[in-house]
């Protein structure tokens, strides 16, 4: 409670409100201060008083033996994981927690998330409200059940204060490349900081998938835990609802330019990657792939596997890999050659076979932090440049919808 | 100098972990993500795209006209508290409940205190880089010495 009312302080709250729900990202392993902590809450008796889920942690419990890394580590992140379970919370080690029926909150309830790509897509996509929380605090509010009641828990923290509009030049046939929405996301990070903006002129109805790919980078380079993309998610049917009919500070235009330049920055590789670069392996998932995305992957295969040598690994959550498995799409891909990995990342756990080829990846997230976290060389491209070039295992690109700078 | 914050006066800052430091202040006007940002082990900057990469945040005063990133920055700052590695303090241009929490957390379980600031842009566009800047009990802000 303590930790609570010091968040509430930080934020300006003035009391704290009841919350339904949780998201814990505090069970991934950072070094021994998160196991202290867990050690210290355990202690003193904490248990959760809302259902709670729970983030990836360090490791896939389910298939270990991908680990490739010092077993030290990986015993003090399987430590810190079930101390977790300890508290209360369920295992359900996925940062997607909204692609399961169970876990998603309804429009307008009160929850506590964690993992900022969770925190945007909650609070975007599903209406549903949390602060940017983070780790300590999230299991902090879900031990009280309270939440300070400030920002984005209140209706007028979720006004859009900045427009993002696309220009001219960009062309409609961008709009249905998969590669465009984490580019966007990086652009609306960088433009947005940490204010919430709604985005005019992106076709209506935009998928899951898509939203989610706008989040989870735009929390990458930015501080973004809201946005709103006009037609498609819930709190913004126009421009004005998202607006609530007030003026916005800011409006910016997003052109081709921009948005080149963010997709090539993505691409994180001494020679800059060109079309025919060997690569080394593909990593998909990052948020944890939904079903659909699992099976974008066995149609862009179209029967055919990676060429050998080059890992083709998709990260999704144990829950989503046993309906997978339900329905025999687990089996197909794993025939096809696919890595799934479960319970945790691979930019987080030790699980890439070593190469010095570069890893290529369709998320905007991914190839934002795999270069610091361990250390490879990242190509950027859409799910199904990513699929291709594991095939062939060099870089596959269809450019056409980005036209030439 | 110009700016807000002349040699000698202090300013003050809204606490958002409170304590006692001094150190040199290290600019990140680029934005910086602990988690994947910052080597908890090391102090180091290790975010290729971070213009400052490979520099130590160890025993700086960071000033942070803006935050992004992950909410895993928790942990990793009070990692590097535990190790040792840890900043002196942090100036923040905008309030930044992740980081705090980093803070408090660690001098909940290891006894030690990491201020944590909010001030305005203007007051930390005048600490230059390089400056040792002194932080007291309240929020108290002030520089030592030029660079």
């Amino acid at each position: 409670m303590r930790l609570v009312v010091r968040a509430a302080e930080a934020l300006g709250a003035d009391r704290l409100i009841p919350i339904t729900r949780a998201h814990v990202d505090s069970c991934l392993y950072h070094g021994e201060a998160t196991v202290d902590f867990a050690e210290r809450l355990i202690e003193g008796g904490a248990q959760v008083t809302v259902p709670t889920t729970l983030n990836v942690g360090a490791l896939d419990l389910l298939h270990p033996e991908l680990w490739q890394g010092d077993p030290r580590a990986a015993e003090r992140g399987r430590l810190l994981m079930s101390h977790y379970r300890s508290l209360g919370c369920q295992p359900t080690y996925t940062c997607a927690p909204y692609q399961l029926a169970a876990a998603r909150p309804a429009f307008g309830e009160q929850v506590a998330w964690a993992e900022s790509n969770a925190i945007v897509f909650c609070n975007s996509v599903l209406g549903a409200r949390t602060e940017r929380y983070g780790d300590f605090t999230d299991i902090a509010c879900a031990i009280t059940g309270r939440v300070p009641d400030a920002g984005l828990h209140r209706t007028d923290a979720r006004r859009a204060l900045l427009v993002v509009r696309l220009g001219k030049d960009v062309p409609a046939a961008l709009l249905d490349d998969g590669a465009f929405y984490p580019v966007l996301g990086i652009v609306l990070g960088r433009r947005a900081g940490s204010r919430v903006a709604a985005i005019d002129g992106l076709p209506p109805g935009l998928s899951e998938e898509r939203l989610k790919a706008i989040g989870a980078a735009a929390a990458s380079s930015g501080a973004v835990a809201m946005f709103h993309a006009v037609g498609s998610t819930p709190e913004a049917p126009t421009l004005a609802a998202a607006l609530k009919d007030g003026g916005p500070d800011e409006v910016v235009e997003i052109g081709m330019g921009e948005l080149r330049a963010a997709r090539d920055e993505l691409t994180a590789s001494a020679g800059g990657a060109p079309v025919g670069t060997p690569i080394g392996a593909v990593s998909l998932g990052t948020p944890h792939a939904s079903l659909a995305e699992l099976r974008a992957v066995e149609r862009e295969l179209a029967g055919a596997s990676p060429t050998g040598g080059v890992e083709l690994l998709v990260s999704t959550g144990r829950g989503l890999l046993s309906e997978a498995e339900e329905e025999g799409l687990a089996g197909r891909l794993r025939a096809l050659g696919v890595e799934l990995l479960v319970d945790t990342c691979s930019y987080i756990a030790p699980v890439l076979r070593s190469s010095p080829l570069p890893v290529m990846t369709d998320s905007g997230k991914w190839a934002f932090y795999a270069p610091g976290n361990i250390g490879v060389e990242v190509v950027f491209g859409s799910l199904r440049e990513c699929v291709r070039s594991a095939v062939e295992g060099r870089v596959w690109r269809d450019d056409a919808p980005w036209g030439s700078a | 100098m110009a700016g807000r914050c002349p040699v000698g006066v202090g300013v003050k800052g809204r606490v958002l972990a409170d304590g006692v430091a001094s150190g040199l202040a290290l600019r990140l006007d680029e934005p910086l993500s602990f988690w994947g940002g910052v080597d908890p082990g090391t102090g180091q900057i290790i975010d290729v795209r971070h213009p400052q990469r490979g520099m130590s945040v160890t025993g700086r005063v960071l000033v942070m006209p803006s935050v992004r990133g992950s909410s895993s920055s928790s942990s990793v700052l009070a990692e590097t508290v535990r190790a040792g590695c840890a900043p002196a303090a942090i100036l923040l241009g905008e309030p930044d409940l992740i980081l705090a929490v980093g803070a408090a957390v660690a001098e909940e379980l290891y006894g030690s205190r990491l201020p944590v600031l909010h001030l305005p842009l203007a007051d930390l566009a005048g600490i230059p880089e390089g400056a040792t800047v002194a932080i007291g009990h309240g929020g108290e802000v002030t520089l030592r010495s030029p660079v």
